[in-house]
């Protein structure tokens, strides 16, 4: 047979991708997290990275925020089957490009090497506010944080300088101003 | 001090406050102290099956001809997993099914116990949601909250799973008040807004090529909901098709009524999705099998959606307007405002969509249904239109498997009322239809109930004649036997150069004596002239029959869209086939 032959069709639309922030409210219990992951996976949405942790000890919220990539309609098509969830209180959704929102990320970075190549990438890192949280004549370790791109390009430019060791959680964001997200 | 109970008991309080009167399960290890409670709970009947998916399409059955929530008790392991292709098929139809599992105790999780399985984590996503149950105190709630969630917005499975442990251990039946009042389906407020309701009757108005298109939201919103659509069909004059899932909500016979529609569907119905200027779409989902090919799909067409599940709103298709509602709430709001500004809407109305009746009885005329009967042998559309003859002046609750003779009960039976069809739409599950007729006889004990089968489809779940025999449930099987997986064999007949690879059986049983060895009555019917003397025997015996029609063995279900084809574009009959379908179009379905 030249050409596979299935019983279904193919795709035949192709929308413009594009990377959004998820946020998700959960009731913190046993398996939560394994839903909304599990949805993503059985669904086919992609997860570029994850932030995860409860902030209300009372009312045992959990805060998931999910950066993904998707057609509009795959977007829209995330935050509504969210929604369906039992333990999901609100959904949103921001653009990576909307100027109302803050988003950061997290990153520790070790750097080993001689010190001319370690007084180089510590200026090279300056410019982050990073703040060195460890320090021996052969190494420092460094906490950043910034936007997801900018600590991309870091961990480029601290390559050849001697960085051994990256650590980085997935982005967290919130609404500027006074604003808070309701639903 | 409030009264202290077992879980096992607090289990069938709460099944008696939900007022539930037959439970579908099998024993095992892991739930016997909820077996044990059974005794000291007369209101509730528990219906032994032969298999756990059995159970579970009973249930099923149980639950979409009778409109209440059915229940499932499985043991752990192996009851669990057998019983997920039940919640699948369940899910994927939105069925309402409170599946209870036992589950290792409480200390063995995670040991790899004996018939230990992580039965929340495999039906996580074929369940609307489920539990694993660690505090005795905090069953009486989630048992509460499991019914609320599989009836409540779009229906669905839920999955309560119980350590034998907890099954045991002493608490207090105690149920909160419900937290979740305010959502449905993830939809906040479901308040029925004008706005939305005057542009539906602003686009019934402006539009001169209109048709109706309803599902199986109509049935699970309520025999109300189907009342609502008949008024609202008769009062725009408009033509309506209907899904697979959606048959009975209108009635078959009525002359606004153009078939069913999809791949399988009839040419008006087809055809004049494919032309419409306007589609009223009520409780379906645009399902691939619908669609065809997606991008050239009613491409005139302005679209209105009704759906109680948001997400199900633009998934597939973009729609014009989105009215995220129950059907019957809806419906009630748009026929109360139509009728106050719209006296004489139909009159008025009748020369605007006159061209598009012509237009579609046009269509009618090229009968797409028609095939071509023989003396010799039964044709198996034949066989269904008989049933349908000597069956119609009788409420009959048909259920089906999947496959050919599901698509030809589908086409030539009419329904007239809901509830009355039960059929494995979504996840087409072979093996449905007999523990699914089990379900039904259940509910309705004094009906006829008549599972139209293949002869494959049949053996998955043949089991369960046992069953039926136990409970001296009357189920009908009516096999149309042609010895192949015939949908298999068609498929591979049009899109693979003929090549029947492993879609004929063999060996096959002998019907009849497999119907005498369970201790039901076999028939079989070998030619046209015998088969309506034998339908009527069948009919008259008041024990399970397996009915073994032999019919045309290379028999193909038209009319159909080949793969890759709009709607407009049909096969009607084997003149047709020369055409040859594109390689792109193989790969589709």
């Amino acid at each position: 047979m030249s050409k596979p032959k299935s019983a279904y069709s193919q795709p035949t639309k192709f929308g413009k991708e594009d990377h959004h922030i998820i946020v998700v409210w959960v009731d913190n219990e046993a398996g939560v997290l394994a839903r909304v992951i599990g949805l993503f996976s059985g669904r086919g949405y992609n997860i570029e990275s994850l932030a995860v942790a409860e902030i209300d000890k009372i009312k045992h919220l959990s805060r998931i925020t999910i950066v993904t990539k998707g057609t509009p309609e795959v977007i829209q098509q995330i935050k509504l089957q969210l929604g369906k969830l039992i333990p999901v209180h609100k959904v949103a959704d921001f653009s990576r490009n909307d100027p109302k929102i803050l988003f950061k990320e997290l990153a520790l970075l070790k750097v080993v090497g001689a010190t001319k190549k370690l007084d180089k990438a510590k200026k090279l890192c300056k410019k982050h506010d990073g703040l060195i949280l460890d320090k021996t004549k052969k190494s420092f370790v460094i906490q950043v944080t910034a936007l997801r791109r900018e600590i991309d390009k870091l961990v480029t430019i601290l390559k050849p300088l001697g960085l051994i060791s990256v650590s980085r959680t997935g982005a967290v964001a919130m609404t500027k101003g006074d604003e808070v997200f309701t639903q | 001090m409030p009264k202290l109970l077992s879980g096992a008991e607090i289990v069938f309080k709460s099944l008696e406050d939900q007022k539930v009167e037959y439970i579908f399960g099998y024993p095992g290890g892991a739930v016997l102290p909820i077996y044990d409670e059974l005794k000291n709970h007369k209101t509730i009947k528990h219906i032994l099956a032969r298999h756990e998916q059995g159970a579970g399409h009973a249930a099923e059955g149980y639950a979409r001809s009778s409109g209440k929530p059915g229940v499932l008790l499985v043991t752990s392991g192996p009851g669990a997993t057998n019983a997920v292709t039940a919640l699948t098929d369940a899910y994927m139809d939105s069925i309402p099914i409170v599946c209870i599992s036992g589950q290792v105790p409480t200390h063995l999780i995670g040991t790899d116990a004996f018939q230990e399985c992580d039965t929340t984590g495999i039906t996580r996503p074929c369940t609307k949601h489920n539990w694993l149950v660690k505090d005795v105190n905090d069953l009486a709630d989630i048992m509460n909250q499991a019914f609320r969630i599989a009836t409540t917005g779009r229906p669905g499975p839920v999955l309560v799973d119980i350590p034998k442990d907890i099954q045991f251990n002493k608490g207090v039946y105690k149920v909160s008040k419900n937290k979740l009042e305010k959502k449905l389906n993830g939809a906040l407020t479901h308040k029925i807004n004008l706005k939305e309701v005057d542009k539906f009757i602003e686009m019934i108005k402006k539009s001169s090529k209109p048709i109706f298109y309803s599902g199986g939201g109509v049935i699970n919103s309520g025999p109300k909901a189907s009342e609502l659509l008949r008024e609202l069909v008769s009062l725009t004059g408009f033509p309506i098709t209907s899904t697979l899932q959606g048959l009975g909500a209108y009635p078959g016979d009525d002359p606004q009524f153009l078939g069913m529609l999809g791949m399988h569907g009839t040419y008006e119905a087809n055809n004049a999705m494919h032309d419409c200027d306007l589609m009223i779409n009520v409780g379906a989902r645009f399902d691939d099998r619908i669609t065809g090919k997606i991008d050239e799909f009613s491409p005139k067409s302005k679209k209105i959606h009704i759906d109680i599940d948001p997400s199900s709103i633009g998934k597939n298709v973009k729609v014009d307007l989105a009215i995220t509602s129950d059907v019957t709430e809806l419906l009630q709001a748009v026929i109360k405002r139509f009728k106050e500004k719209n006296k004489n809407f139909i009159e008025s109305n009748k020369q605007k969509t006159a061209k598009w009746w012509t237009r579609i009885n046009e269509w009618r005329e090229k009968k797409s249904l028609n095939f071509i009967n023989s003396k010799e042998t039964i044709k198996p559309q034949h066989a269904v239109q008989r049933l349908y003859e000597l069956t119609k002046n009788q409420d009959t609750f048909i259920t089906t498997e999947v496959g050919q003779h599901q698509m030809w009960a589908a086409q030539h039976y009419k329904f007239n009322k809901p509830n009355r069809w039960m059929t494995s739409g979504g996840l087409g599950t072979m093996g449905y239809g007999l523990p699914a007729a089990i379900g039904v006889q259940i509910a309705h004990p004094k009906k006829l109930v008549v599972d139209i089968a293949g002869e494959a489809s049949i053996l998955m779940n043949i089991q369960e004649m046992s069953t039926a025999i136990q409970y001296r449930l009357p189920v009908k099987i009516f096999i149309l036997n042609n010895e192949y997986m015939g949908m298999v064999r068609q498929w591979q007949e049009l899109l693979h150069d003929k090549n029947y690879s492993e879609s004929y059986t063999e060996a096959l049983p002998d019907f009849v004596k497999l119907a005498e060895a369970y201790g039901a009555v076999g028939i079989r019917a070998k030619n046209p002239d015998e088969l309506d003397e034998k339908i009527k025997e069948m009919i008259k015996i008041d024990k399970p029959v397996i009915f073994d029609c032999v019919v045309d063995k290379v028999e193909n279900c038209y009319p159909m869209i080949p793969s890759g084809k709009p709607h407009n574009q049909m096969l009607l009959g084997p003149e047709d086939e020369k055409e040859e379908v594109s390689d792109e179009g193989k790969t589709l379905v």
